[in-house]
């Protein structure tokens, strides 16, 4: 009962946040809010640009691929040479070269895989100058292609698709900044700490027990984790710690931040195009697909824990505990960890890993859909209007006329770019999964055994590829290997779609639109959704089923059977065991 | 091309400051003017109110010190590790490993031994390794260990799990829970 009031609650702050954060957007992509002008203004003196000094889609292109690669090398070398810079109170010291270049390249494209333990790793500057300004930049950015490639769809005959300075400056100070800014003091408020001083020692009197508490500058920066859907927390816990997510409350809010911007860009998108209800159909099918993920997620991990029952606990009336926190209980966790692999957030408010192998299933096929349901910010509407662009051909070829979407003709050189950039993430994920089980750097990343281990090791490729950033965390990452594939699909995942959903933007915008007739193919109807829906299953189907049978399926046939850990990890595991 | 790459050096140098900084410094400044205890860790007398400990004594010998209330059974509580901060975070072991079983029936024999049946949160690991909470459920199946070993009579204690139970939030949000610190003081303060 108490589930069905957490989703009824987070249901009404999404229908609040998809009209009024949407109408907002949209005056803040057309350049109609100004109350932060005082900042806004010297930025774009100082860089020499203006709001009505539009780009084509290559020169936005090229500015979106130049800005990140500068930004990926700041943050490179605040993190080598974070040892010499103020707000270091642990003395940390550099971080290795293959490891910085992991996570600046993580953040960079909204991932935040971690391949560290932020709190034993990262200085109170880099966390706050690199990491979390990251968090903000990299959501703008999404931001602004979904808008560039909604302007494709909703202007005619125009040579550009808007400026990308403009959009993504506006993104991160009307958007972004204010929002973060009021929910870090509601953070706070409930208990994640925010401060500048380093861990606190204690020793408790009652059983003599000395603690040493890391603390830090947590609450504001997780909140921009997850509005951005970064994901990338400052704890190794990440949303487990009490810390970072402390109550019941925290993690609703936490749901409905990761959800509003790409919730609230629907309707973007359909108040820019002319006709709310394309917009409704494209929110109707992420609806859908989310609700049927959550429902069967939620379900799994409120089964028994087969390790526990073997063990002696029959009665598990709580569900699968392991790896979870009992603030937040089992379907509880379970849907904000469906809430984070849906999107591109990848926070997580328990261990994944130890999740039934059902509910495991449940997150790593999430992620296998290319995360339009409804995916992260920007990334998850331009994904599925990727997808609505196969599903119109696909249309098309059934009817027999020429594709249309929008009053746009989608003619050979659109449904190419759109098939492209979706076949990009499952490339890169199955090719380098091969990779990994194929050689033995590879093979000494999981931590479980058989099949478990195989899941691992594909889901941390799927979170990559996805810029999901989540993991089935017993896979030590922090290797050459790990490092440099996942640094390779990170980028894939990112700029091999952005860049051709930039040109499919241009290529959109040039177009005029066709007169709609009684022939045209409706695109704001159940058929639609439906064909919609039909299209993304079936594509995340047919690519992924060879790869997940291998895996969680395997898994959750094996009734009975025990898998041990990998020799690698022994030693490792040693800290963790509970009796030695 | 040179245009391109002063503009984003100087937008990122901006962004840095703006987003980073003065986001990060003003937040951390009306943080701690309005809620000082909860941005400083909600430190109490005996440990955070939000970081569990381990209440089971440095004995090797000693696997569960029956005086107190025990929370999750969070190994080697990372957080002592040489008086560093150690890593946050859980085991993340699958649902079928043989570790797990293993551990989980070293814990079942250990709770028996000191005649409690455990519930399955006394027997698994947190998400967050440090889980300040167990339910009403997991604190009142170890009313019969805590009695014996301190004498306080179990109705006594059942009293004071009930008041010591806060939750869910807003009646739907979360589980009930009781915090195993401010359990724990309250039966100092009985004894």
């Amino acid at each position: 009962m108490d589930f069905a009031w957490t989703i009824v609650a987070l249901v009404v702050l999404m229908a609040v946040a998809w009209r009024f954060l949407g109408a907002y957007m949209v005056a803040v992509y057309e350049t109609r809010v100004h109350f932060l002008g005082f900042i806004e203004r010297p930025i774009y003196r100082l860089i020499g640009t203006a709001p009505d000094r539009e780009q084509t889609w290559k020169r936005y292109a090229t500015s979106l691929l130049v800005f990140s690669a500068v930004f990926l090398l700041l943050d490179y070398l605040i993190f080598r040479i974070q040892g010499s810079l103020p707000l270091d109170p642990q003395h940390l010291g550099a971080v290795p070269p293959a490891l910085s270049w992991n996570t600046a390249v993580s953040f960079l494209t909204n991932t935040n895989w971690q391949n560290y333990a932020g709190e034993t790793t990262m200085s109170y500057f880099s966390q706050m100058g690199a990491l979390m300004v990251q968090q903000f930049v990299s959501a703008a950015v999404g931001i602004a292609v979904a808008v560039a490639l909604i302007r494709g769809f909703a202007r005619k005959g125009s040579a550009t698709i808007g400026n990308f300075w403009v959009d993504t400056v506006r993104g991160c100070l009307y958007v972004l900044l204010p929002i973060a800014f009021v929910f870090g003091i509601v953070f706070v408020g409930q208990g994640a700490v925010q401060t500048l001083s380093g861990p606190a020692h204690i020793k408790d009197a009652l059983n003599g027990v000395t603690q040493t508490i890391a603390l830090g500058p947590v609450g504001f920066m997780e909140v921009i984790k997850e509005l951005g859907t970064n994901g990338g927390g400052f704890f190794n816990a990440n949303g487990a710690h009490p810390f970072e997510n402390p109550t019941g409350l925290t993690n609703l809010f936490s749901m409905a931040l990761i959800l509003c911007i790409p919730v609230a860009l629907t309707y973007v998108f359909g108040k820019m195009v002319g006709a709310l209800r394309q917009g409704v159909a494209v929110l109707a099918a992420m609806t859908i697909i989310f609700g049927a993920w959550t429902a069967f997620t939620a379900y799994a991990e409120h089964q028994p824990n087969p390790a526990v029952a073997a063990a002696g606990v029959v009665h598990q009336p709580t569900g699968n505990m392991e790896g979870k926190e009992v603030r937040f209980g089992d379907t509880q966790s379970a849907l904000y960890d469906v809430t984070s692999t849906q999107t591109s957030t990848g926070s997580v408010d328990g261990s994944n890993d130890s999740y039934t192998p059902i509910g495991g299933f449940g997150l790593l096929t999430g992620m296998m859909l290319g995360e339009v349901s409804p995916g992260g910010v920007g990334s998850g509407l331009y994904t599925i209007l990727l997808f609505a662009i196969i599903a119109v051909f696909i249309g098309g070829l059934m009817i027999g006329r020429t594709p249309e979407y929008l009053g746009k003709k989608i003619q050979a050189r659109e449904v190419k770019l759109a098939g492209f950039a979706i076949l990009v993430m499952p490339i890169t994920v199955l090719v380098l999964t091969g990779i990994a089980v194929s050689i033995h750097a590879g093979r000494a990343g999981p931590l479980n055994a058989g099949p478990h281990g195989f899941t691992e090791i594909l889901y941390a490729f799927t979170s990559q590829a996805n810029n999901n950033g989540s993991a089935f965390a017993g896979l030590t990452g922090n290797h050459a290997f790990y490092n440099v594939t996942g640094g390779i699909a990170m980028l894939m995942g990112r700029f091999a779609i952005i860049v051709p959903t930039l040109a499919l933007a241009g290529a959109l915008g040039a177009k005029n639109l066709v007169p709609e007739s009684a022939g045209t193919f409706r695109t704001d109807n159940t058929m639609f959704v439906g064909l919609l829906i039909g299209v993304i299953l079936i594509v995340g189907g047919l690519t992924f089923f060879p790869a997940v049978s291998l895996g969680p399926i395997v898994e959750q046939l094996s009734h009975g059977k025990f898998f041990g850990v990998s020799m690698a990890h022994l030693t490792a595991l040693a800290h963790w065991r509970l009796f030695p | 091309m040179l245009t391109y790459l002063r503009r984003s050096l100087l937008l990122a140098l901006v962004l840095i400051a703006v987003l980073g900084f003065a986001y990060g410094l003003a937040g951390t400044g009306v943080a701690q003017a309005l809620f000082s205890y909860q941005a400083n860790g909600s430190i109490t007398k005996h440990g955070s109110a939000l970081i569990g400990q381990n209440w089971n004594g440095y004995s090797t010998t000693k696997i569960l010190d029956p005086q107190w209330f025990h929370g999750r059974p969070d190994p080697d509580n990372p957080l002592l590790a040489n008086g560093k901060p150690g890593e946050s975070g859980s085991a993340n072991l699958g649902p079928r490993s043989t570790v797990l079983l293993q551990d989980v029936k070293a814990l079942v024999k250990a709770w028996h031994a000191v005649g409690v049946t455990p519930t399955t949160d006394l027997v698994t690991t947190s998400g967050s390794g440090v889980d300040p909470d167990i339910t009403p459920q997991d604190a009142l199946v170890q009313i019969p260990m805590v009695s014996k070993a301190t004498g306080v009579a179990p109705s006594r204690l059942r009293a004071l799990i009930a008041r010591e139970t806060q939750g869910p939030e807003l009646g739907f949000l979360g589980s009930p829970v009781v915090n195993v610190l401010a359990l724990n003081e309250a039966l100092a303060k009985l004894r």
